[in-house]
């Protein structure tokens, strides 16, 4: 489903990637580690379109994508959960949930859209006129995914949805990621939190300044000596 | 001064003000999304004077045929200044964007006096425009009636389109995250060239019937209107639409006063607006309506 070969990144002198080969098939969940820097958000940033990659290609669907537009692969179904999740403050929570789905068509297929996210997140209902900006951090997190769910993903990239989340909520976000997925949304998943995605991914592949040091799946990752010292604080 | 001359400055201010009002509103649209200060506008609105002139004069066409030709055009206009000067500036530093708009200022500036040449032209009120109502002792030109009234409808429009529809929630979110909404799907190149077309089309029609009201026009006409209006937006709280026609009847009518309660301080009133620029900015930089400014 996506195809990345070789690619590169550079802002100004720092090369944040550098000949990065990764694969996500249809119907997995896919998890990328690393530490802070490592060029996680980046790779997800040149995959949705944001940045311009300097090197490698990038194919969604079989298809070609480099270099285009992020408005028009989210049109796509190659949809991004920003890190820091980036709710619309202004706005209110259903004003946001209109924008997730802004290209598609309005009318009842929107308002059943919108009212499955309510049903999957009965917070964000009880709230729907209140401004998003007014949330907690967990419920813009929720914010955050119904507004990606109203554009329809296939492919639903998330940056770190679980940062800064208390114990309860990070649960609950991984929940719902399960959920996402077996609706049949393909996941590419960043995670600090390395044993909970790890734990649910299918495959992975640990990122280190801005090369994959190492990839297989998900069991397999988590039982890897270096990764256990490195992201899943064991000796 | 008795009752009857202040309501008649009262009418003036209220004219006055809604003329500052249409053309700050383009400022404030501009700036509340890409918080740049477009310092063309005031020029943009002299072309579009121009084009209203060569519609009504040479190709002889009716007035309101005009003013919406030139509002089309002057739109267009508009979407080039933004497509060819600032879009490549959309991510380098916000002075680059602003010393882009003094150049586009300065060459629009030029280029109409290369082409319009720098005698003024005499600009007609159009007949509706022209009528004079004696109220008693009040005296009432139809310009500033309709002037007021267009200013209103035009806010109306302006706060339905933003709060009710979804390119005005796209606006919205645009202005507080140019990045996150293109993850929406939202093409934010379009919607930003709707913003200068709304706000170069209103500058268009301020210009207009600010020309009407002297009733003449030049290539440096937009300086002084475009200056005024800048104040206005700030006044109200720039990025702020309501906050813009709030600003832009403060100044009109401050100005009016100034001139009606001291006749010997009338030298200063273009100054007042700069005094009154400066005041805000020391004791409430974020105007009238001005929220905390987001970093
Ligand atoms: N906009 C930017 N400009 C310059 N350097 C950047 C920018 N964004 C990220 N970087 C650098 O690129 C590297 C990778 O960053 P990032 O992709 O955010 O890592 P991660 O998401 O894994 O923490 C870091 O060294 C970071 O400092
Ligand atoms: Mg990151």
């Amino acid at each position: 489903m996506l195809e990345v070969r070789n690619l590169g990144v550079r802002y100004g002198g720092i090369q944040a990637l550098q000949g990065v080969d990764l694969t996500v098939a249809q119907g997995e969940i896919v998890c990328l580690i690393g530490a802070n820097g490592a060029g996680k958000s980046t790779l997800l940033g040149a995959v949705s379109g944001l940045i311009k990659p300097t090197a490698g290609a990038i194919a969604y669907e079989g298809r070609p994508i480099t270099g285009h537009k992020a408005s028009r692969l989210s049109r796509q179904g190659l949809i991004l959960v920003p890190e820091g999740r980036r709710v619309f403050a202004n706005l209110s929570v259903e004003e946001n949930l209109i924008l997730g789905g802004y290209f598609r068509p309005r009318g009842r297929e929107q308002q059943a859209d919108m009212a499955e996210v309510f049903d999957t997140f009965p917070r964000l209902a009880e709230r729907r006129r209140q401004q998003a900006g007014t949330l907690s951090g967990g419920e813009q997190q929720m914010l955050a995914l119904g507004r990606a769910l109203m554009g329809r993903p296939r492919l639903l990239m998330m940056d770190e949805p679980s940062l800064g989340l208390a114990p309860l909520m990070v649960a609950e976000v991984f929940g719902v990621i399960r959920r996402i997925h077996q609706r049949g949304v393909t996941v590419l998943l960043i995670e600090q939190n390395a044993a909970a995605a790890l734990a649910i991914a299918h495959r992975g592949y640990v990122l280190e300044v801005g090369r994959v040091v190492l990839s297989g799946s998900g069991q397999e990752l988590a039982s890897d000596g270096r990764v256990q010292r490195a992201y899943l604080g064991m000796d | 001064m008795d009752g009857t001359q202040f309501l008649q400055q009262i009418i003036n201010g209220l004219t006055l003000g809604s003329l500052y009002a249409l053309i700050a509103i383009g400022y404030t649209m501009v700036y509340g999304i890409l918080r740049l200060i477009n310092f063309a506008h005031g020029d943009v609105l002299m072309v579009g004077c121009y084009l209203a002139w060569f519609g009504a004069v040479q190709f002889g066409l009716p007035w309101w045929a005009a003013l919406v030709g030139s509002m089309a055009l002057t739109a267009l206009l508009g979407v080039l200044i933004d497509q060819g000067a600032y879009r490549p500036l959309r991510t380098a530093p916000r002075i680059s964007a602003l010393i882009t708009a003094i150049g586009v200022s300065f060459f629009l500036e030029n280029l109409g006096l290369v082409i319009f040449g720098g005698r003024p032209k005499a600009f007609e009120r159009p007949e509706i425009f022209n009528q004079l109502y004696q109220i008693g002792e009040l005296r009432v030109l139809s310009h500033s009636v309709w002037v007021p009234i267009i200013t209103a409808l035009v806010l109306a429009g302006l706060l339905w389109m933003i709060y009710r529809t979804r390119l005005g929630m796209a606006m919205r979110a645009l202005s507080r995250d140019l990045v996150t909404v293109q993850l929406m799907g939202i093409d934010t190149n379009r919607v930003v060239a709707i913003t200068f077309a709304i706000g170069s089309a209103l500058a268009a029609a301020g210009g207009i019937f600010w020309a009407m009201k002297y009733p003449q026009i030049n290539p440096l006409m937009g300086v002084l209107p475009g200056l005024k209006a800048f104040v206005a937006a700030v006044l109200g709280g720039i990025g702020n639409v309501v906050g813009a026609v709030l600003g832009g009847l403060v100044l009109g009518f401050c100005e009016i006063m100034l001139v009606a309660l001291w006749p010997e301080m009338a030298g200063y009133r273009d100054a007042l607006a700069f005094v009154l620029l400066i005041g805000f900015l020391l004791f409430r930089p974020t105007g009238i309506l001005g929220q905390e400014l987001p970093s």
